[in-house]
């Protein structure tokens, strides 16, 4: 509470000092109801529902409406569809190991969410889902739960072998048994805020140089910083969307084969 | 409840603030969001819209998952499935097509050699019955001349007899006449002397 105090002072600071710049970098994070203006109870229709939504659709035409010829020779959305179902397939093959095949619809999914989600986010005036933590966490603590779920039900107590590592010296393993433990539980932690936090200070980042871009001498400099911002924003919504797939099964392989 | 409890707070900050509550009617139901519609402090942070991202984000969640389960992915995994056995198929029937190929050119190369064998051996048949064939003709022919030659060699030999009785005759019958014209008449001694005179010119 302390915290959004003080950015509200910010906040009135800003606009008091205003003038012609004025910057509200974080206005597109805002979660607001799509009809009228009621308060956003849980069941609201939101704009959270509004681009989720049009991130089924997307993936709806991708992988449904793109794959319907069912051809020996791909059509192009069918090459696509194709390529991304091998990319994650081969992912969790690689990474998790034969067993974890089967939960290869899992995985596909956050993959597919989450790299639809922030290439949707990067249509201007979107808003970014995956830029808010309470969406990031819960698909962390998704895989944090079922991870930890998993590693009980299928390695019983020797699930607990992570943390006890063998091959360090006896006097060494109670200490690094305190690390692995603090360091498990933060995996949801890091795993939520990496995605959301990269996404978030990008558009946030572009926002800012887009205020800038209203004084006319700079605007030049502002555009350019926007153009190469966007590029590497780019690069990141695929890039965290990998790197958020690609931990989700190493965390899955730790929860099938615990052993060191 | 903590619901309530968030907005009331935010009212409450709000009002403190000095800032209006409401803004062309329209009451700021929100502790995030100012009077002037823009955020305060992080929207990420603000408690009062995680219920509705969740539930919006497991509605997600849950219908991509159905869709990729029960419609995409079987879909996708029958098409790869079915290509990769198609390109199997593929291969193995190139592979086998291969086999037949070089069976046939071996097949091939075999008729060939055996007919070239064949035609050697034939040629070499006919060869040896033209050759048994040519010699049986030369040897009757030869027989034949050797017929014919004795045969003319003994017309020769008989000419030669008749010619050379007519030159005795004639030696005989001149020498008589000569010797008649010279007054003698000793036709024994006469045929004594040509036959020694003719038969010395034989020799």
């Amino acid at each position: 509470m302390a915290e959004n105090t003080e950015a509200q002072g910010a906040a009135a600071a800003d606009h008091g000092e205003g003038g012609g710049l004025v910057f509200h970098p974080l206005d597109q994070f805002i979660v607001e109801p799509l009809f009228g203006d009621g308060p956003i109870r849980w069941y609201t229709i939101t704009n959270v529902t509004f681009w989720m939504a049009i991130t089924v659709l997307c993936i709806v035409a991708l992988l449904v409406w793109g794959t319907r010829g069912r051809a020996q020779v791909p059509s192009r959305s069918q090459s696509v569809a194709e390529l991304a179902y091998g990319f994650v397939y081969k992912m969790v093959e690689d990474v998790s190991g034969k067993d974890g095949v089967k939960y290869f619809p899992y995985i596909f999914t956050l993959f597919l969410f989450i790299v639809f989600a922030n290439f949707l986010g990067l249509i201007p005036t979107a808003f970014t889902t995956t830029s808010h933590i309470a969406v990031t966490a819960v698909l962390a603590l998704a895989v944090f739960l079922t991870v930890t779920v998993l590693g009980f039900v299928l390695n019983g107590s020797k699930f607990l072998g992570l943390f006890w590592v063998s091959s360090a010296p006896l006097a060494l393993r109670p200490i690094l048994a305190i690390i692995e433990l603090i360091s498990y539980f933060v995996r949801p932690v890091s795993h939520s805020v990496r995605l959301a936090g990269n996404l978030m200070a990008g558009h946030a980042v572009i926002k800012v140089f887009a205020g800038f871009a209203a004084v006319a001498t700079i605007a030049p400099i502002s555009v350019l910083a926007i153009t190469a911002i966007y590029g590497l924003e780019v690069l990141v919504a695929f890039i965290q969307a990998y790197v958020f797939t690609i931990l989700t099964c190493v965390y899955l392989k730790d929860a099938l084969h615990p052993s060191h | 409840m903590a619901q309530h409890i968030a907005q009331a707070e935010g009212a409450a900050q709000s009002g403190a603030l000095g800032e209006d509550l409401t803004e062309a009617g329209t009451t700021v139901a929100s502790a995030c969001v100012d009077s002037g519609g823009s955020a305060v402090g992080m929207p990420q942070l603000c408690g009062e819209w995680f219920p509705n991202q969740i539930f919006w984000l497991v509605v997600t969640l849950l219908v991509i998952y159905f869709v990729l389960s029960r419609v995409a992915l079987p879909r996708i995994g029958a098409i790869l499935a079915e290509r990769q056995g198609t390109i199997t198929n593929d291969i193995a029937a190139a592979e086998e097509l291969k086999l037949k190929a070089q069976e046939a050119e071996e097949a091939y190369q075999k008729s060939l050699a055996d007919a070239r064998t064949e035609a050697n051996r034939i040629s070499e048949e006919t060869r040896a019955e033209i050759q048994s064939e040519l010699d049986a003709e030369l040897a009757e022919a030869d027989k034949r001349i050797a017929a014919r030659t004795a045969e003319s060699e003994k017309e020769i030999a008989a000419i030669r007899e008749s010619a050379l009785d007519s030159v005795r005759q004639v030696a005989t019958d001149t020498a008589k006449e000569i010797v008649a014209l010279m007054g003698k008449q000793d036709d024994a001694a006469v045929e004594a002397a040509v036959a020694e005179r003719v038969k010395g010119n034989d020799r």
